[in-house]
């Protein structure tokens, strides 16, 4: 079915009526600990929910939870109106592009070679990557920011470049829903904000967008929503003002980090203690 | 199977200065517009022509062009050669340098799988244990009571099968043992089974009597009792293999990211490994039961062709094929008329180039693989 459509297309047919993303009561074992117990989660179109939460809450388990890697104890994910298990993992890859924390590539793959990657789950098995395909890779390059970089070998790029050059694989990729896991790490300041700044737009575009995110102050300024993990529950959900409150990050995060608010705008802002806050 | 470069030749067409052009830059334009697959063709020829030249009669290239276009079918061509030498050429080179052209191909192909399979540019049918897999299977089943022979061959290409795969989901448990593929552990494991694999076929050699004589080729690769019977009875065995990998050709590149993107990305993961990894080592076992344990050429070969013409499998994996045979015919030909009259086997040739290329790689690919 819709063996070429892009999903993006079918995603702006099927408006924000229907959530892109909608997990409920989600419960993952690994090696016989629990890692995800009742997890909820909704993603709609244009909207960028944040993920955040202490190490080891269980972030990236629920994205890869969403894609299929790991098997479900318990719950329901549905992916675009559908269950998991009734997606094959071509479809499932039409609606779902991932960008993980450091994926691997040979070193010597040009950021071009990369992109058209993204083009995978839209080609038959025998087929050649078509004239549209070649197009689809270029926009998603150009739309990553990453059309100069295109010639380059991967193993050449700074860290930023490279965060972008994975993006615009995904992009590649057409999918609905997109799922970045900590794009911002180890970028310097700059390049987190233009990797997000790069989000926020697809969002604008009816993207819908699952960001795991450490930076509380970054997870209030993009997202529209946050939902705070911990030991594999939901603590909180909701507007960024409203999950972020100095009792839960001094509840979660310690005594260390502090939330003030920003003396303009009144948004929350997390501090070192040590500032002074 | 071949694929042709279509971008890029509508690229260069593009650039093509047409009119005005002199004679020679047209020459040169066109020749760059047929592409490597082309180049690597011309490169097969030119060699298996020498190839065909060289051993104790010095035959003339233009007679062995006339002898071997005297030898087709409805074809009559004066060879104004004597007798002897269309023998020589015919029934004595031909089928050498063909078994070597093939087995080179085979050898290059699987290496490349391996390669683009398990991500380790290291990996191959040599260091995998693959070929002393195979070869041990092909000594079982030579002393084994079965004797249902097909010119010599019978059932030595399915055990030398059974071998190879054994050993490849051997190797392959082992490196993952720990949950997740670990790249040295599966070289070390190839290796280490390598030895087992190599010891037990001496042991099997050394305690098998008369029968067990033929043993001696598969231990040390070599092309002396190829003909043509052989290759023929081979050729469907590997074609079956490298259209398996072919058909996996693309998958093989979103492969070479991790496992988890693969699947991310729509790969079903564990069906095209399965696969691929069947199809290599149907492909090795054959090459091992046409010429015995050759080694290095599916890492020597793959490698050289990665540096040059990129890691895109649709690309690398047809020109191993043709690099692989050109190589191994070079390489053979050396073998037989370096200390003529006496003959050396091409695997302990392949081995003096090979090991001291591996020890290289080695240690230049220490970070990427590790």
């Amino acid at each position: 079915m819709a063996a070429t459509a892009p999903a993006a297309a079918s995603a702006r047919a099927a408006p924000a009526a229907s959530p892109l993303l909608k997990a409920r009561g989600v419960e993952v074992e690994i090696g016989g600990s629990t890692i995800l117990d009742g997890v909820a989660l909704e993603v709609r179109a244009g909207e960028i929910v944040g993920l955040v939460g202490p190490n080891g809450a269980g972030k990236s388990t629920l994205l890869r939870a969403v894609t299929g890697l790991v098997p479900l104890r318990d719950g329901r994910i549905r992916v675009g109106g559908d269950a998991l298990d009734d997606l094959s993992r071509g479809e499932l890859a039409r609606r779902v592009a991932v960008v993980q924390q450091l994926p691997e590539a040979p070193a010597t793959l040009r950021v071009r070679q990369l992109a058209l990657l993204g083009r995978h789950p839209h080609l038959r098995l025998l087929a050649r990557e078509s004239s549209r395909d070649l197009a689809i890779a270029e926009d998603a390059l150009r739309r990553a920011g990453c059309l100069e970089l295109a010639g380059r070998e991967l193993g050449t790029l700074s860290g930023g470049e490279r965060r972008r050059a994975f993006i615009a694989r995904a992009l590649a990729q057409q999918a609905s829903l997109l799922l970045l896991d900590e794009p911002t790490a180890n970028l310097d300041a700059g390049a987190q904000h233009e990797v997000l700044e790069l989000v926020a737009d697809l969002a604008r575009n009816g993207t819908g967008v699952l960001l795991v995110v450490h930076d509380l102050t970054l997870a209030i300024a993009y997202c529209d929503r946050l939902v705070l993990l911990d030991r594999g529950c939901v603590a909180a959900s909701g507007a960024p003002g409203d999950v972020i409150t100095p009792e839960l990050v001094g509840h979660l995060y310690g005594a260390a980090v502090t939330v003030v608010p920003h003396p303009v705008t009144g948004a929350p802002l997390v501090l070192p203690s040590r500032l002074g806050g | 199977m071949r694929r042709e470069p279509a971008g890029a030749r509508a690229v260069e067409g593009a650039l093509d200065p047409i009119a005005g052009a002199t004679p020679v830059a047209r020459t040169v334009e066109a020749l760059r517009g047929l592409g490597p697959a082309s180049a690597a063709l011309a490169l097969l020829a030119a060699v298996a022509l020498l190839a065909l030249t060289q051993g104790a009669a010095a035959i003339p290239p233009q007679t062995v062009l006339r002898v071997l276009l005297d030898a087709l079918p409805l074809v009559e061509v004066d060879a104004n050669a004597p007798a002897t030498w269309e023998r020589i050429v015919v029934d004595i080179r031909l089928p050498r340098v063909i078994a070597a052209g093939v087995v080179g191909s085979a050898l290059a192909y699987s290496g490349a799988s391996y390669q683009g399979v398990f991500r380790n540019p290291l990996a191959g049918p040599f260091l995998l244990g693959v070929a002393s897999g195979a070869a041990l299977g092909a000594a079982i089943a030579i002393i084994s009571p079965l004797r249902v022979d097909a010119y010599g061959f019978g059932w030595v290409p399915v055990f030398a099968f059974a071998g190879a795969l054994l050993t490849v989901v051997l190797v392959y448990l082992l490196a993952t043992g720990s949950g997740r593929l670990d790249n040295v552990t599966l070289i070390l494991a190839g290796v280490a089974l390598s030895a087992v694999f190599g010891a037990a076929t001496a042991f099997i050699l050394l305690t098998g009597g008369e029968e067990a004589r033929p043993i001696f080729s598969f231990l040390f690769g070599g092309f002396n009792t190829a003909s043509w019977q052989r290759v023929a009875w081979a050729a469907p065995y590997l074609a079956v293999g490298a259209v398996f990998v072919a058909v996996y050709a693309r998958t093989l590149n979103v492969l070479q990211l991790d496992e988890e993107q693969a699947a991310q990305l729509g790969v079903d993961v564990t069906r095209t490994k399965l696969i691929v990894l069947a199809a290599a080592s149907l492909m090795a076992a054959t090459a091992v039961a046409i010429a015995g344990v050759i080694g290095f050429v599916g890492l020597l070969v793959p490698h050289a062709v990665r540096l040059v013409f990129g890691t895109d499998h649709r690309r690398l994996l047809p020109l191993c094929a043709l690099f692989g045979a050109s190589f191994l015919i070079a390489v053979d030909t050396f073998a037989r008329t370096v200390l003529a009259p006496q003959e050396l086997p091409v695997g302990v040739m392949t081995a003096l180039i090979g090991g001291p290329f591996f020890l290289w790689l080695l240690r230049t690919r220490r970070v990427e693989v590790s």
